[in-house]
């Protein structure tokens, strides 16, 4: 198990390494580092003191040393807009983002997965039907438009829920969150809900495909023929099984639903990262896009490895056969 | 594939068509197969109906969305079907500034359209050459390559695309090379997959025998036996790319605008929804959705005909 653990940590070592390079020439090869990291109304004296202070009168390898030191101290530069390090910026925007994120992971878990199973249970029933076509829906939907017809129907048209930012936020543990206030709640439901959207879509496809493949499989029918209860069948001998692919389809979009929440925030203006970010872009305020860059990057490949990690627990043999290799 | 499509016995229950049967091309059976599902037909008119929207634009729009000599600013944002004092009818209604909303998703399908074929095509081009080049070569190239394919993947495809325009910046030719560097990787991938099982094969190994250049044989022998899922992953990424498209320009991030997009348009109408002036965003939205719908159901169809293990 350690072994297997070490292996994917290094190999994310080196991910992070390679995707900090990448970064490093988006900013400073493909495009102009004086433009990119000076504030644009800065003055003569203030470019040389900055450009002395990235070190880009150096050669690139120092230059990219340079950037490495000062992103491992948490340096990425200040924010053009706020005056603030950018890094700073992200990072306080950071919860809005994940508890959004976590909200439409759980709306996925608890209504997709459901559905799935039934739909993979009796293929032929008219509601399975309904389920399937409603997922070949949710995939083409473009994530935007929904928010907008979201928008249109539930607050300006019924007027149930609020359309726009977080709402009222309490402190948990020193981080501001909206879902254990009422008011937070309703403002929550609507962005949740259309962030969830191509995730459920995705977990009712594989939730179903899994169903299928497992119901068939002799343990599901002697586990039937001992006596067992349908309900004891399906939410042990079943669920346990179609959990693999369900885990890993679902983790790894953990991290599509971190950038895909860059729609969602603007949208429904909510107050994260991915508002943030598309801001910066169109004020070019390249430090906050690096700093964004970096940080997902990171939050990626750390995703990456704890489902690689809750994988090889949930399934022995894929460690088993890793450490042979 | 092509070969095997004959050897494929007649439907059981079916006997007047045995004689129409025997003279059935691989084509042909396709296209009998394809049109089988009612769904799939509905998919393909429509399809077919939007392409040729797209195609004649100019030709059949009422108006001319950036003529700005015809465009005024008194008939902004009519509701649907109201006329104008010239007695010009808009049936969608006007944008916020004033132009006409059917035109304008007339022109919007246009460049929505071109950008999504053209990153789909040159993708296809470059990750099946890739992809090719990989099952091929095998070994350490083979590997490298789908390291980085690996490394692409686990990124999602929205994040590749706004770092990229971040750099690059606004424009259609910008927004092609953005999606074209998200998509080449599934092409890579699909292609790779299917040829490493061709590669094993008896005639791949004669060509080798034959001493015929590598060129030659990936392109000529590997290549034409690997189409089927490429055609299949091609439409499908089509649809992905016009949503992804669509998106970044709402965002703000895609096309400049001087073209305008579908995205671009619901974008512009955004503003206007809180105030109950729904149609802006609406109606562009509704031709995207049924853009995307109808490519990934011909899509479906294609792949459910084309896959060997599926034929009845």
């Amino acid at each position: 198990m350690s072994v297997f653990i070490i292996r994917r940590l290094l190999q994310s070592i080196v991910v992070v390494a390679v995707m900090s390079l990448l970064v490093f020439f988006a900013v400073n090869v493909v495009g102009d580092p004086v433009d990119m990291l000076i504030n644009p109304e800065a003055d003569q004296a203030e470019i040389e003191k900055t450009m002395r202070a990235f070190g880009l009168d150096r050669p690139v390898h120092e230059q990219y040393w340079f950037f490495l030191s000062n992103a491992v101290k948490g340096d990425l530069g200040k924010s053009f807009i706020f005056g603030e390090p950018a890094l700073k910026l992200i990072v306080e925007r950071m919860p809005a983002t994940l508890e959004l994120a976590f909200a439409a992971l759980l709306l996925a878990v608890v209504i997709a997965l459901p559905l799935g199973i039934y739909a993979g249970l009796k293929p032929d029933s008219k509601f399975s039907k309904t389920i399937m076509a409603g997922s070949i829906l949710g995939f083409s939907l473009p994530t935007f438009w929904v928010g907008l017809m979201m928008i249109m129907v539930f607050a300006v048209m019924l007027g149930w829920l609020p359309s726009t930012g977080r709402g009222e936020t309490t402190s948990l543990l020193g981080i501001q969150v909206s879902f254990l206030t009422w008011d937070g709640l309703r403002h929550l439901v609507l962005p949740a809900l259309n962030l969830s959207l191509f995730k459920m879509s995705l977990t009712i496809r594989v939730a179903r495909a899994a169903t299928r493949e497992v119901v068939h499989q002799d343990y599901i029918k002697f586990a039937h023929a001992k006596g067992l209860s349908s309900r004891r069948v399906i939410l042990v001998h079943l669920l346990k099984n179609i959990m693999i692919p369900v885990v890993t389809v679902l983790g790894l979009e953990l991290g599509g639903l971190i950038a895909f929440s860059v729609v969602t925030e603007t949208v429904f203006a909510w107050p994260g990262m991915g508002k943030l970010v598309i801001e910066a872009i169109q004020n070019l305020d390249r430090p906050i896009i690096v700093a964004y860059l970096m940080i997902t990057v990171l939050m990626f490949v750390t995703i990456n490895l704890l489902v690689d990690v809750l994988y090889s627990v949930l399934d022995p043999r894929v460690r088993l056969q890793d450490v042979k290799a | 594939m092509t070969t095997s499509v004959q050897q494929i016995s007649v439907p059981a229950g079916a006997p007047t068509e045995a004689a129409a049967v025997k003279v059935q091309t691989p084509f042909r059976r396709f296209l009998s197969d394809f049109f089988e599902s009612g769904t799939a037909i509905a998919a393909f008119t429509v399809l077919l109906v939007i392409i040729f929207i797209a195609v004649v634009a100019p030709l059949i729009s009422p108006t001319n969305p950036y003529d700005l000599a015809i465009v005024t600013v008194l008939d902004n944002r009519l509701p649907p079907g109201t006329r104008n004092l010239d007695g010009m009818t808009f049936w969608l209604g006007t944008d916020g500034a004033g132009r006409d909303l059917l035109s304008a998703i007339f022109y919007g399908l246009r460049t929505s359209l071109w950008v999504g074929v053209m990153s789909g095509l040159i993708a296809l081009c470059i990750g099946g050459t890739i992809g090719l080049i990989a099952a091929y070569f095998g070994g350490r190239t083979d590997t490298l390559i789908m390291r980085i394919v690996d490394l692409q993947l686990s990124f999602p495809a929205i994040l590749i695309a706004l770092v990229l325009l971040a750099v690059l910046g606004k424009g259609v030719d910008k927004i092609i090379i953005a999606l074209v560097a998200v998509q080449w990787a599934y092409y890579a991938r699909t292609v790779r997959a299917s040829a490493l099982v061709e590669r094993n094969k008896e005639y791949i190994e004669a060509a080798i025998c034959l001493a015929l250049g590598h060129r030659r044989i990936v392109f000529r022998h590997l290549l034409p036996n690997c189409l089927a899922p490429l055609i299949v992953v091609g439409t499908l990424q089509t649809a992905h790319a016009i949503s992804l498209e669509a998106t970044l320009s709402f965002l703000g991030v895609g096309l400049p605008i001087t073209e305008p997009s579908l995205g671009l348009l619901i974008a512009n109408g955004f503003e206007y929804m809180l105030s109950g002036r729904y149609w802006i965003s609406f109606f562009p939205g509704v031709a995207l959705l049924v853009t995307i719908v109808s490519i990934n159901l011909v899509g479906d169809q294609l792949r459910d005909v084309l896959n060997p293990r599926l034929q009845r």
